[in-house]
């Protein structure tokens, strides 16, 4: 992958353009202008302009990732906005949401501002999602206001659930103020205990403990029942389970209820089975769960239960991940092999057709996050990426762009691959 | 000579090969009841015992089973080892491999480690227990007694009774008894069973009395008194009454079974010091017939010459 400065003037020239906003999809070129988009349709080049032949390609939003671990500050050895952000540019990814379990956790406006200020410069933009509670201990709700003024896009305690249901109450309550997503990683701990790994006929013959899928779906069930009670948004992170899709779906019948939902590449891809290897990265929280889980995941795409792609990109050490499966910790990188791996399974193997997976990794993620939709508006910040998305591929080491390789997907073949990710001025081609 | 080169567990273990192991595990019985017990098959071979757990049988009975067939042992345990200081797993299987030796029977806390050690060493390993996953020697063992007693596995029906969650015992056995054609009640406290366990095969019981009017015989395991402090089973007084194979039990039953224990037991807990000891016993066999199928399991997985 190559990252350079854009030109003063970009044609992307014979490209399938695809607005995920209106839905259209149609042969055109984008010219880019100072890194914004000047005009879209058929552009006679203007002299002297960069032209990047978009033939037999799509051409569309840059990818959007509510979710994902950049380990800055405090384990830069795992990932650092920097790394993170190239990562992101090999995804496709122009925007990605940063999650606070960093050390010290960003849990108040300075270390939200530290995040905006290491990464202005970065190709990618970079937003900090604040801590729910205060060093995310799950005691006292944290300075939302605050930082939601430096910059915080939404609040989550993520890695470590919110236990007490009177805390989670009064932070959905209080984030009315700010109308932001409160995003809990739903998995009652003590139901959890020690599992590490789907509870199931599987995890019975490896005779590792498990985590049964009620574990997700008790707490979704408590959550989706407060925020209804408060009245607050709600997303849900990393859905695993079919019990977790009933209960959304069945929420999803009150339509004044913000309620959006994500899932992650890696719970449509893998299912337990797969632990059958002990690949200590295939541990992740919530885990890979039982193919029955994986298809409800799938359904819940296609009926809109569920909202958006995520990828939880969660970075670790090989020396972390090279310990015995007890000691590994969860957590795998996803944003490289992102589209790829959901574009497989859902397009390629489910019958969703190349626009709905499109709309779930650029316009569905915005809109709850609540940022700029209308990407192809003239004067709009090129942010754009160019995918050849029938093309078959092998994911490999070659193709990390993180600091870390903690991938179950290495050796796997994808359907689809970013091109050239456009953003922030800066164009990577991806190669 | 056998068609996998370790012996990791036996869950999809090719059922020719444990019977070839069983088989030649007889032949090194005889040898143990000789009065030289020492045999030259694997002179040259040097085997590690890398124990990351404590264990005092099962590395006795490897150790005797290497020292018989004239291999050279060297033990290394978790107590004294590098790993306090700090060292990882792959390094020590690393460094151990780099002495230039043959096979490594390991125990470890964690499931799947001996599949990993695969990953970072050459040698041949056998798993000697990985935690809650697998413990094939010991299935090995208990199904040449229970060939030893009955003639052949296959039709033998056998209960497993105790703690099924957390027992590399009770996993090897059903893969291995399963393998051979025999058929598995597992039965114990609710909440040592783990779930969906009849998808390996098996039928789930809470009714020791009927398991044992049914059962050939039935493996004991050993309770572990941790398991009730956090509230797994309530006391031993009710496991006793419900799971323990007492002395009235059995003669309630009026019927003879074969009682197999894996060791240790908890005499008074889950088997009556009378029955332990008692003729439907054959609890010291298993332990001769364990250094017979250890001894025939590195016979064959080293190549050794007769």
């Amino acid at each position: 992958m190559k990252i350079r400065t854009q030109a003063k003037q970009i044609v992307l020239k014979g490209g399938t353009l695809f607005d995920p906003l209106r839905q259209t999809l149609e042969t055109g070129d984008v010219f880019i202008q100072d890194g914004k988009i000047k005009a879209v349709g058929k552009i006679a080049g203007p002299e002297g302009a960069e032209i990047i032949d978009c033939t037999g390609l799509i051409v569309t939003h840059g990818f959007c990732d509510p979710h994902v671990h950049f380990r800055e500050p405090g384990r830069e050895d795992k990932e650092t906005l920097k790394t993170g952000a190239n990562a992101a540019l090999a995804g496709g990814f122009t925007r990605v949401c940063v999650m606070p379990n960093t050390d010290p956790p960003l849990d108040s406006p300075e270390s939200i501002r530290f995040v905006l200020e290491k990464s202005a410069e970065l190709p990618v933009h970079i937003h900090p999602i604040g801590a729910i509670t205060k060093g995310q201990l799950g005691r006292e709700i944290s300075e939302m206001g605050a930082m939601q003024f430096e910059g915080a896009v939404a609040f989550s305690d993520d890695g470590i659930p919110v236990a007490n249901g009177q805390v989670m109450r009064l932070a959905l309550e209080y984030s009315r103020m700010v109308g932001m997503p409160i995003i809990n990683h739903a998995e009652d701990p003590m139901i959890r205990n020690e599992g590490v790994m789907n509870e199931g006929i599987v995890s019975t013959r490896l005779g590792l403990p498990g985590n049964p899928d009620v574990a997700e779906s008790v707490m979704v069930h408590r959550d989706l029942e407060l925020a209804q009670l408060t009245n607050a948004k709600i997303h849900v992170p990393h859905v695993s389970t079919a019990k977790a899709v009933h209960h959304i779906r069945q929420f999803k019948n009150d339509t004044s209820l913000a309620l959006t939902a994500e899932v992650t590449p890696h719970h449509l891809y893998f299912i337990d089975e797969a632990l059958s290897s002990f690949n200590t990265n295939l541990k992740v929280a919530p885990p890979i769960r039982s193919e029955k889980d994986r298809l409800a995941l799938i359904e819940a795409v296609k009926d809109g239960t569920i909202d958006c792609i995520a990828t939880d990109h969660a970075p670790h050490t090989i020396e972390e991940k090279e310990a015995t499966f007890d000691l590994a910790p969860f957590g795998l990188i996803g944003l490289e092999s992102c589209f790829g791996a959901v574009n497989k399974i859902l397009g390629q193997q489910s019958g969703l057709s190349l626009k709905t997976i499109l709309t779930l990794l650029t316009l569905r993620p915005r809109k709850i996050m609540g940022f700029e939709t209308d990407l192809f508006a003239e004067g709009c910040e090129a942010e754009l990426v160019v995918l050849a998305a029938d093309e078959e591929w092998v994911f490999g080491e070659n193709d990390i762009f993180s600091r870390s390789r903690n991938t179950p997907f290495l050796g796997e073949t994808l359907v689809g691959k970013p091109r050239y990710t456009i953003a922030k001025g800066s164009v990577a081609e991806i190669g | 000579m056998l068609q996998q080169k370790h012996l990791l567990g036996l869950e999809n273990y090719p059922a020719e090969d444990i019977q070839t192991i069983i088989d030649t595990a007889f032949e090194f019985r005889e040898v143990l009841e000789r009065p030289i017990k020492k045999v030259p098959s694997l002179q040259g071979k040097t085997v590690v015992n890398l124990f990351f757990e404590n264990s005092t049988r099962t590395r006795i009975s490897f150790e005797l089973a290497q020292k018989r067939l004239s291999a050279d042992t060297v033990n290394f345990s978790a107590s004294s080892s590098s790993l306090k200081k700090g060292e990882s797993f792959k390094d020590t299987a690393q460094n151990i491999e780099a002495m230039k030796i043959d096979a490594i029977v390991m125990r470890h806390p964690t499931p799947g480690s001996p599949l990993q050690l695969t990953k970072y060493v050459d040698a041949v390993v056998i798993n000697a227990g990985d935690g809650t996953h697998e413990h094939p020697t010991q299935a090995i063992l208990d199904m040449m007694s229970l060939q030893e007693r009955f003639g052949k596995v296959a039709g033998l029906k056998v209960g497993i009774i105790g703690d099924i969650s957390h027992s590399r015992v009770a996993r090897s056995d059903i893969f291995g008894l399963t393998s051979l054609g025999a058929e598995v009640t597992v039965c114990g406290p609710a909440t040592l069973i783990p779930p969906e366990i009849e998808g390996l095969g098996v039928t789930v019981s809470y009714d020791l009395d009927a398991v044992l009017e049914w059962a050939d015989a039935v493996n004991v395991l050993r309770i572990q008194r941790e398991r009730m402090g956090v509230g797994l089973f309530p006391s031993v007084r009710e496991y006793r009454s419900l799971f323990g194979i007492t002395v009235e039990r059995l003669e309630r039953i009026g019927k003879e079974v074969v009682i197999m224990h894996p060791g240790p037991m908890n005499r008074g807990v889950e088997i009556d010091s009378t029955v332990a000891d008692g003729d439907q016993a054959i609890i010291l066999d298993q332990v001769l017939n364990g250094v017979a199928s250890r001894m025939a399991i590195l016979f064959l997985l080293l190549g050794g010459k007769v």
